[in-house]
């Protein structure tokens, strides 16, 4: 572990009516770093990232980032502190009424009060970086396939150049080949400024593209965290069934009963 | 039965105090926001266009056809004692303190109550709100606080403009279909007109403008996962906005009583 780490969440706990979904997590990211949360459905990973944002408000723990501590901040230290995370949205999470130029360019234009033409050079900037045409700034979200959606929002997420970069499930919903485009312009677009990462992706074939670092959540603890190059001999039991997608062990058998409970 | 009765009563009326205050402190976080600067004038100008432009078929058409029934059933009732001559005043007094701002919130209710509900609900489920907040952005400053305004500003026009249509509908049973004197239903129109009329009628147009923009971004920033929680939240706006119009007609107009 590293004497300072960019992100450091430790003792993370959150429940919601009476009901906990997580319960101990500690996690830590170093500069640079890439690292992608894995876990079941409901385990807690999206409301992981969205303590670390800030959008939720844990119960008790600690979140450090850059060694600051974030829980409990003012709003005005969080709007600070939101400057240096750029964030993708399962689905885009784009605004249905704007542009696209102005979908990208929106915090810069919120921060700097730039002029229009100047951000319309930088979205056409970025979305030339990621593939697209130079004409798809001035549609609109609805008019974009799910994949060319996805490479939007990344440009939305990189437009302002963040220290952080936070993906929630960057590939679903997108065929393979899309998925693994996307994929590699995560990871370029990571390493090109400099960032750290955090990615949520059930997806294993991308786990293995865009990771450094992995870490699986279950039942509202870490209960596996280590390089990617390890996922596949970690000998816990878990761990071996999502990481190989098998039908039958324990994770099946909670998800099962779970559905008994709910019931 | 009676244990489950009492619980069900008690907490029914728990939900209910809960909601108020949830919308209390949601009224006073978003008039906060509205005087805090960054103002959003871009949306604000949206916002305008949409309540106070887009809204002028539906108000101007409601208030035509409400002041010629209006003159029609005046006539009917005042025939009957001889005072077939306070048709006009009755209809001008009635459209601008009373027909004129409810029938337009009530209107405006459901065109605009419904839309913002609708379009903040599902900004809500996409996660666009929290993808605001990230882009460090407060939502309540960028979506709330514009419609809270333009809801306020453009209800009193749209109102002032559906007072002159409702006049004229009446004007036109009067003259037209009752056969009474053009110049004589004019003067009689604005003899017992007075301003302080009209001020009312706008005061509660601005109250139900701000009443229906805050149900709409209460029911729309609180609306609950999928499209069945965008279309509950979309019913609450129009139901609740309508029922608070009505409540507020009532204040307002019982503040004012005498003036």
């Amino acid at each position: 572990m590293s004497a300072n780490p960019k992100i450091k969440i430790q003792n993370l706990a959150k429940s919601f009516a009476g009901k906990p979904v997580l319960k101990d997590i500690n996690l830590e990211v170093n500069e640079q770093e890439s690292l992608v949360i894995i876990g079941t459905s409901g385990c807690g990973k999206s409301v992981t990232l969205k303590c670390l944002l800030g959008l939720i408000q844990p119960d008790s723990g600690s979140i450090l980032i850059n060694g600051v501590e974030t829980v409990g901040q003012s709003r005005a230290n969080r709007e600070q502190m939101l400057n240096d995370f750029g964030m993708t949205f399962q689905f885009g999470a784009l605004f249905d009424s704007l542009p696209i130029w102005e979908n990208i360019t929106f915090r810069l234009r919120q921060n700097t009060k730039m002029n229009k033409q100047k951000a319309r050079d930088i979205a056409a900037d970025i979305v030339g970086q990621l593939g697209l045409r130079a004409h798809v700034i001035d549609q609109y979200p609805a008019e974009l396939s799910g994949g060319m959606q996805k490479r939007v929002a990344l440009a939305r997420a990189i437009a302002d150049k963040p220290q952080i970069l936070l993906f929630d499930e960057p590939t679903s919903g997108l065929d393979p080949i899309t998925g693994g485009v996307i994929d590699n312009l995560i990871t370029d677009s990571v390493k090109r400024l400099g960032a750290t990462a955090v990615t949520i992706s059930h997806d294993m074939a991308s786990v293995r593209r865009i990771a450094d670092k992995v870490a699986m959540i279950d039942k509202g603890h870490v209960i596996w965290s280590g390089p990617v190059s390890e996922m596949d001999k970690t000998g816990i039991a878990e761990v071996d069934q999502f990481v190989h997608g098998k039908p039958d062990g324990p994770l099946t058998r909670a998800i099962n009963q779970d559905a008994l409970d709910a019931s | 039965m009676i244990i489950r009765f009492l619980q069900q009563t008690g907490r029914a009326a728990f939900d209910f105090l809960a909601s108020l205050g949830r919308i209390a402190f949601f009224t006073a976080s978003a008039i906060r926001w509205t005087i805090t600067p960054p103002y959003y004038g871009r949306q604000l100008l949206r916002q305008v266009i949409d309540i106070g432009y887009y809204s002028l078929p539906v108000v101007g058409l409601t208030t035509l056809f409400s002041g010629m029934v209006l003159a029609l059933q005046s006539y009917t009732g005042f025939a009957r004692f001889s005072a077939e001559d306070t048709v006009a005043t009755v209809v001008v007094l009635s459209v601008t303190r009373e027909l004129g701002p409810v029938l337009a919130g009530l209107m405006v209710a459901g065109r605009i109550g419904a839309s913002m509900a609708a379009e903040i609900g599902t900004m809500r489920v996409t996660d666009q709100i929290d993808a605001l907040d990230t882009l460090s952005t407060r939502p309540m400053q960028y979506l709330v606080a514009p419609r809270l305004l333009a809801g306020t500003i453009c209800l009193p026009f749209l109102v002032l403009i559906g007072d002159i249509i409702g006049v004229f509908g009446g004007y036109i049973v009067g003259v037209y279909r009752l056969g009474f004197n053009a110049s004589l239903y004019l003067s009689r129109t604005l003899e017992f007109l007075e301003v302080s009329d009209v001020m009312l009628g706008l005061i509660k147009a601005s109250v139900f403008g701000f009443l229906i923009a805050l149900m709409g971004c209460y029911h729309g920033y609180h609306s609950g996962r999928g499209a069945e929680g965008v279309g509950l939240a979309t019913t609450n706006a129009v139901v609740s906005s309508s029922i608070f119009i009505l409540i507020a007609n009532y204040l307002v107009t019982a503040l004012f009583f005498g003036v």
